[in-house]
């Protein structure tokens, strides 16, 4: 999975839209996607609130209400909007609980993996010589592991629970950081303002620190929106296959895994709503993360 | 050419040996592979009987060295559950998972080209947004989520295909779909930038004011250049997706290697799993290589840039 979205970034970045007028960047600001947004403020919300927002709780099940469809089918009850799954547990409490896992899981992974790709890819290009060659023979090595069944296979190492995962995410998508940053400052590295700060004596620490740093933070800061939603799928896919958030959590995959034996069934409301709310995340995610790279690269924006 | 490849072989088998080594730590770091290779609840005589009968008592660097030797012979364990060599195992599923996505890539090209072209054709137009609208799309679905959807409507609705399992042509439509779903999208894009840039070349101006007629200049001249790129990811994706398939292979009960790692992680069958995500690196790794090599062949500026 990573190897295809790592080649569909690339494309994003050449088939970027280049907004025809622009004039200055507070304006820039405003033509901010609107509906991304505001689908992300919202999961945030639903995730802070969520012991407020949820009607049920959504661990515990009323055995005597399984199954019930959403309320506008035949056999809906308006006490349990979106329904009941298999143990009778209301699928909208579980979707909102859910949201709380999936940006908690995904938040975190991107962060971790953002740091340990940035520090690495910081020092590689930086530093150079045989710290250069380790990093990036490691990076290599990393790159060739199969995404998805390196995560299984560490998953199934490790005990399935929100931390473990936030650490299996990380140590599969760290990579990626790695690579593009250590590019970044290997230009970096010959201009003259870093020349002046090692002419000047500034140490190594401190040139990478306060001149390398602050400008390769836009392209970090890009990488992780974009990684954003592949981080929510990954989680869910790990999810789904029994390898991600343990049971009775209320995650997003682990819910259509749920639901998935009621599929044949008719069942069809376990299946559809938390699909959507994945498919709204990170369709948010990806749509924000394409207008911020535009917004953040002059190049792009045509200035 | 020489030095070239031989650097790269060189790189390709550090990328070979960092993985064997990554993979042999982390299974020895979380944990006793003695646990992971017994029946859960088994008695300490048990596991001291397994830890000296695969040499865990010996030191890492030699458990290392046999784990390599083992490795180069094809050896890479029995497989607790089937008592077969898991080798094999992988061997006996590899067919179908190539299947899969050969049949799989096949579909993504057949959707993501043509409208990545259409796209750049009519650059801005409604035939545009839906490219763009299609290709973010692909992104964000999860490719199980599709495999479900699909079965709700083709299975469970209309009852035209069979929601798991294999053997017919019928059997492979939907897990080929849903694995290619994400990959069309990703050649949507690529066409159409790719298409955006042959049509701004010089030749194309040329072959416009030769008068030829648009659609041959679209169909003949700059179709042919915005396909190479496509083209040439989509062999590397081959691979790609015969490891990405576990989840639609598990949706569909495909008998693949995918499924192969799902039903590994059910069993507690350790050595399968490691089995197919070491072959999956090891693929990977082989594929990037050709790829390196071919692309030096190809363009001269690479194999002496370096």
């Amino acid at each position: 999975m990573d190897s295809s979205t790592a080649s569909v970034i690339d494309s994003v970045v050449l088939s970027a839209d280049r907004p025809s007028r622009w004039s200055g960047l507070l304006r820039s600001f405003y033509e901010a996607p609107f509906v991304p947004l505001l689908i992300l403020v919202l999961l945030v919300l639903t995730a802070v609130g969520a012991d407020w927002l949820a009607p049920h709780d959504p661990t515990i099940g009323n055995l005597r209400a399984r199954y019930l469809p959403p309320v506008w089918e035949e056999r809906g009850s308006s006490e349990y909007l979106l329904g009941t799954d298999h143990m009778g547990r209301d699928v909208l409490s579980r979707l909102i609980h859910g949201s709380r896992i999936s940006l908690v899981v995904a938040t975190a992974a991107v962060l971790l993996a953002g740091v340990i790709g940035t520090t690495l890819g910081i020092l590689s290009g930086f530093r150079g010589g045989w710290i250069d060659q380790v990093v990036m023979r490691l990076t290599d090595a990393w790159m060739a592991l199969p995404t998805i069944s390196f995560a299984i296979l560490l998953a199934a190492l490790l005990r399935p629970s929100e931390w473990n995962l936030v650490v299996i995410l990380a140590a599969v998508y760290w990579t990626r950081y790695a690579r593009v940053i250590r590019g970044e400052v290997l230009s970096l590295k010959e201009r003259d303002f870093v020349r002046l700060a090692i002419v000047a004596g500034c140490s190594r620490t401190r040139i990478m620190g306060t001149h390398i740093l602050p400008n390769i933070a836009n392209s970090a800061i890009v990488m992780a929106t974009l990684q954003f939603g592949v981080v929510i799928i990954a989680e869910a896919t790990l999810s789904f296959l029994g390898v991600g958030v343990a049971p009775p959590q209320p995650a997003w995959g682990l819910m259509l895994f749920e639901g998935k034996s009621g599929l044949m069934t008719g069942f069809w409301w376990l299946s559809i709503f938390p699909g959507v709310c994945i498919m709204l995340v990170v369709l948010a995610a990806n749509l924000l993360g394409d207008w911020f790279r535009v917004w953040s690269d002059p190049q792009l924006r045509q200035l | 050419m020489q030095r070239y490849i031989v650097r790269r072989v060189f790189y390709a088998l550090i990328s070979l040996v960092l993985l064997s080594i990554t993979i042999f730590c982390l299974i020895r770091f979380t944990g006793d592979p003695a646990v992971l290779m017994v029946e859960p609840g088994a008695s300490e005589a048990d596991l001291q009987a397994i830890r000296q009968e695969f040499g865990l008592d010996k030191p890492w660097v030699v458990q290392y060295g046999v784990f390599m030797v083992n490795m180069a012979r094809g050896d890479f364990g029995m497989s607790i559950y089937y008592r077969e060599p898991a080798f094999e195992l992988y061997l006996q599923r590899l067919p179908a998972s190539l299947l899969l996505a050969a049949v799989a890539m096949s579909i993504s090209l057949l959707i993501g080209i043509p409208i990545g072209i259409l796209s750049a054709v009519r650059v801005n137009s409604w035939l545009d947004t839906i490219g763009k609208t299609f290709s973010i799309l692909g992104l964000s679905l999860p490719s199980f989520w599709v495999g479900l959807l699909l079965i709700m409507i083709f299975s469970v609705s209309w009852g035209w295909l069979p929601s798991s399992g294999s053997g017919t042509f019928w059997h492979i439509l939907m897990p080929a779909f849903s694995l290619g779903w994400v990959f069309s999208a990703a050649y949507t894009r690529m066409a159409r930038s790719a298409m955006l840039d042959v049509l701004g070349s010089e030749y194309i101006k040329l072959a416009r004011l030769k008068g030829l007629p648009e659609k041959l200049v679209i169909a003949k001249h700059a179709f042919k250049n915005a396909v190479i790129p496509v083209l040439t990811l989509a062999g590397i994706n081959l691979v790609i997706m015969m490891n990405v398939a576990v989840v639609v292979e598990s949706v569909f009960a495909w008998p693949g290697i995918g499924r192969l790692l799902y039903e590994g992680i059910s069993n507690r069958d350790f050595p399968v799993v490691q089995t197919t995500v070491l072959m999956g690196g090891m693929m990977i790794v082989v594929i990037n290589l050709l790829v390196d090599i071919l692309y030096a062949y190809v363009d001269p500026r690479i194999r002496y840039g370096q």
